[in-house]
């Protein structure tokens, strides 16, 4: 009797434990970082304390290879097999939302006031995807040769004028220390083009489409000032200043630390790497071609699919891993900008004085999101292949001519993309 | 001295200078392979430059080797991958043998019309039965463990049963069973054996030489596959070797584990061949088929 009462007890004990799990809802999510482990242990802690925080939701992740994540997702559309929270890389957000992947986050934009405008992912008027943290790009040098050059040091509020700017690369061939004035690391055709080089097609006060329609390429990227773009772009290979597009790819990790190169065009991501191999680093901005510096902005952000049954509990799980604690956790573990002014303050490399902090403020005073439409999708390959054209010594006019061409075509079949 | 072409010895010299030479070139992306999987990332892209690339010299450790093993499962994704293309491969032997068998020493109507179009599959590329093939095995029925199942996704069969027969291995058996004496079949025929009978006791044990090679065809074509798990799988569990690869390339890529992981992921495939190696060779050429 008294083991069937002890029995009973236990039973009924159990059951009341298990009536809390039992009632959260899953919550699928894919992310695009796996084999990253650092990024790997900083989700999973987030969606630890998330499962554990409250009881409506259980949050359960799995991880894709980067190279491949978007493939993955566009045959999962296909096969109506999408999870609740996806993660999606910020320029081709857009392409998912009108292609029926995301439905818009059921979250105050206000919310995220204080994000970065590269961490916030909107489309047609409406938050998509929200960003745990940003990137940028900027110049790599170091302040020795900026010195033995008799260089000025720009600034963010004085950057480099054009003439400055190849001044200093005449200056770096000159004195003959360097194989390549400049890296630009010519070798990856993937993304990097269009994020690292459309930039300063805007510059010169071109774009890759006419962002006020979003429904031609004509007169952005082949009118005068692209042509002006294209002109100095192919110099820069011509005139010997930069390898061209069959660069060495070692080049991006060692080039500019071996001193193969006076300056880099890269990524805050080698920011830290490249901080302990070289102990005069600097980081400049973006020179000025006329219409302004610029840099490129948007990384990978959160969304929720459209397939969700549950968005309420996919925006509570975004909300909660957008805290300044997590946002921090992230920047400190793989250098890249936090979103907020207040989580950048709790970080070791962005806070005031910190040794990345230029990046904060390059982020908010030069930062231009890539065109925000479905079709950037198609556009920025037709960009990367034209610019490697050009680099290539194709004729200046004639190929802008034709990615112009290949853009609109691309709009005109697509019905406007939704652009009206 | 002048060259005389009389001279065996300088003759055979000369020739397997030139077969040296051409295997060294073949050798030289495996043996940088592995020797790179031993260095560390600076000493691996420094070496790039010149011939130390090929040899283990300077910093050797077996760092990006734990590297790998800590960056990804490893070694589930290889026994995804045998796992798969041993099974793949068996039900394939298996399921073309029979098939060709029909085909080449059976009678029946339509059957040349049939073999024909089992031929000009051969020229379709699977890229372009992909989506289609992805929409059909996503909504079919499964009876399991578990009962009634619909869509095969994240599962092995997905990546075995599309792959079981195929335009080429059937076409491999046909050729090569047309090859065999007539008269052996007749025979057995005569005294009184079935069409079954014929094949598993007279035309499969005269078919080593095709059996490796078909199996070894079948062998690279499933380890190597890469477009069909990745849209097919979407977890972790289910993974093979080649999606794994994408575990590296980070936005600052672990050349020195991508090595390693390389070196790990090939040993399979070099072990395979080689066992398989002077049988494959001898289908090949008596089949006529070239690579």
């Amino acid at each position: 009797m008294n083991l069937t009462k002890h029995l009973a007890g236990v039973m009924i004990a159990s059951a009341c434990l298990c009536v809390p799990a039992l009632a959260q809802t899953k919550l699928t999510m894919w992310y695009h970082g796996a084999g990253n482990e650092v990024e790997s242990r900083i989700l999973n802690q987030i969606i630890s304390d998330f499962n554990t925080s409250q009881s409506d939701w259980t949050v359960s992740i799995e991880s894709f290879p980067e190279k491949s994540y978007n493939d993955s997702v566009a045959a999962a559309a296909l096969a109506g097999n999408l999870p609740d929270i996806l993660d999606v890389d910020g320029p081709i957000m857009p392409n998912w939302a009108w292609a029926g992947y995301l439905q818009p986050l059921p979250i105050d934009e206000s919310e995220f006031a204080d994000f970065l405008p590269g961490t916030k992912g909107v489309w047609d008027g409406k938050l998509y995807s929200v960003g745990l943290w940003d990137a940028a790009v900027a110049l790599f040098a170091r302040q020795s040769t900026l010195d033995e050059l008799g260089l000025r040091t720009p600034t963010v509020d004085k950057p480099w004028s054009s003439e400055e700017f190849m001044a200093a690369l005449d200056a770096a061939k000159a004195s003959g220390k360097y194989e390549f004035a400049l890296d630009l690391g010519m070798n990856d055709q993937a993304e990097w083009y269009s994020y690292a080089f459309s930039p300063f097609l805007q510059s010169f006060g071109g774009d890759i489409v006419d962002r006020s329609t979003y429904r031609t390429a004509e007169g952005a990227l082949n009118g005068e000032a692209a042509q002006a773009f294209g002109k100095w772009w192919q110099s820069l290979f011509t005139g010997g200043y930069a390898p061209g597009t069959s660069e060495d790819p070692a080049d991006q990790q060692t080039g500019f630390i071996n001193g193969k190169f006076a300056f880099q065009w890269n990524g805050n991501w080698r920011a830290v790497e490249t901080m302990k191999a070289v102990d005069d680093v600097v980081f400049l901005p973006a020179p000025d071609f006329g219409a302004g510096n610029k840099i490129g902005a948007g990384s990978w952000q959160f969304g929720v699919s459209a397939k969700s049954k549950y968005p309420e509990g996919a925006a509570e799980f975004i909300k909660f891993a957008a805290q300044d604690k997590y946002l921090a956790a992230f920047s400190d573990g793989i250098g890249l900008i936090p979103p907020t002014p207040s989580a950048a303050q709790m970080t070791k490399n962005y806070k005031d004085g910190g040794p990345l902090a230029m990046f904060f403020d390059l982020s908010k005073a030069q930062a231009l999101v890539r065109p925000v439409t479905p079709g950037y999708v198609v556009q920025a390959k037709v960009f990367t292949k034209a610019l490697a054209d050009i680099a290539n010594g194709a004729d200046v006019a004639d190929t802008l001519d034709a990615a112009v061409d290949e853009i609109d075509a691309d709009i005109e079949s697509n019905g406007g993309y939704g652009h009206q | 001295m002048a060259f005389d072409p009389d001279n065996y010895g300088l003759r055979l010299f000369v020739r397997y200078l030139v077969l040296c030479l051409i295997a060294l070139i073949f050798i030289f992306p495996l043996v940088f392979m592995i020797n790179s999987s031993f260095k560390p990332d600076n000493q691996l892209l420094a070496d790039t430059s010149s011939l130390r690339a090929f040899v283990p010299v300077g910093d050797i450790s077996l760092n990006n080797y734990f590297g790998a093993f800590r960056r990804a499962p490893v070694g589930l994704f290889v026994l995804n991958s045998v796992l798969v293309t041993g099974a793949t491969v068996l039900l394939s032997l298996l399921i073309c043998s029979l098939a060709a068998f029909s085909f080449a020493f059976l009678r029946w109507k339509g059957r040349d019309v049939v073999f024909s179009i089992v031929i000009a599959t051969l020229i379709i590329p699977f890229e372009t039965i992909a989506i289609p093939l992805l929409l059909l095995v996503s909504k079919l029925p499964w009876i399991g463990l578990e009962g009634l199942q619909w869509g095969w996704l994240n599962t092995y069969r997905v990546q075995i049963i599309p792959w079981i027969a195929d335009g080429l291995t059937i076409f491999l058996f046909v050729q090569y069973f047309k090859g065999l004496p007539g008269e052996l079949i007749e025979a057995g025929r005569v005294e009184g054996a079935s069409w079954w009978q014929v094949y598993y006791r007279i035309v499969m044990p005269l078919s080593g030489p095709v059996l490796a090679t078909a199996a070894i065809l079948k062998f690279l074509v499933m380890y190597n596959q890469y477009l069909w798990p990745l849209i097919v799988v979407q977890q972790e569990t289910y993974r093979p070797v080649m999606v794994g690869l994408g575990y590296f390339f980070q936005l600052n890529v672990a050349w020195g584990e991508v090595m390693a992981y390389l070196t790990l992921i090939t040993v399979p495939v070099l072990i395979f061949y080689l066992f398989l190696q002077r049988a494959f060779i001898a289908s090949i050429a008596s089949t006529g088929v070239k690579g």
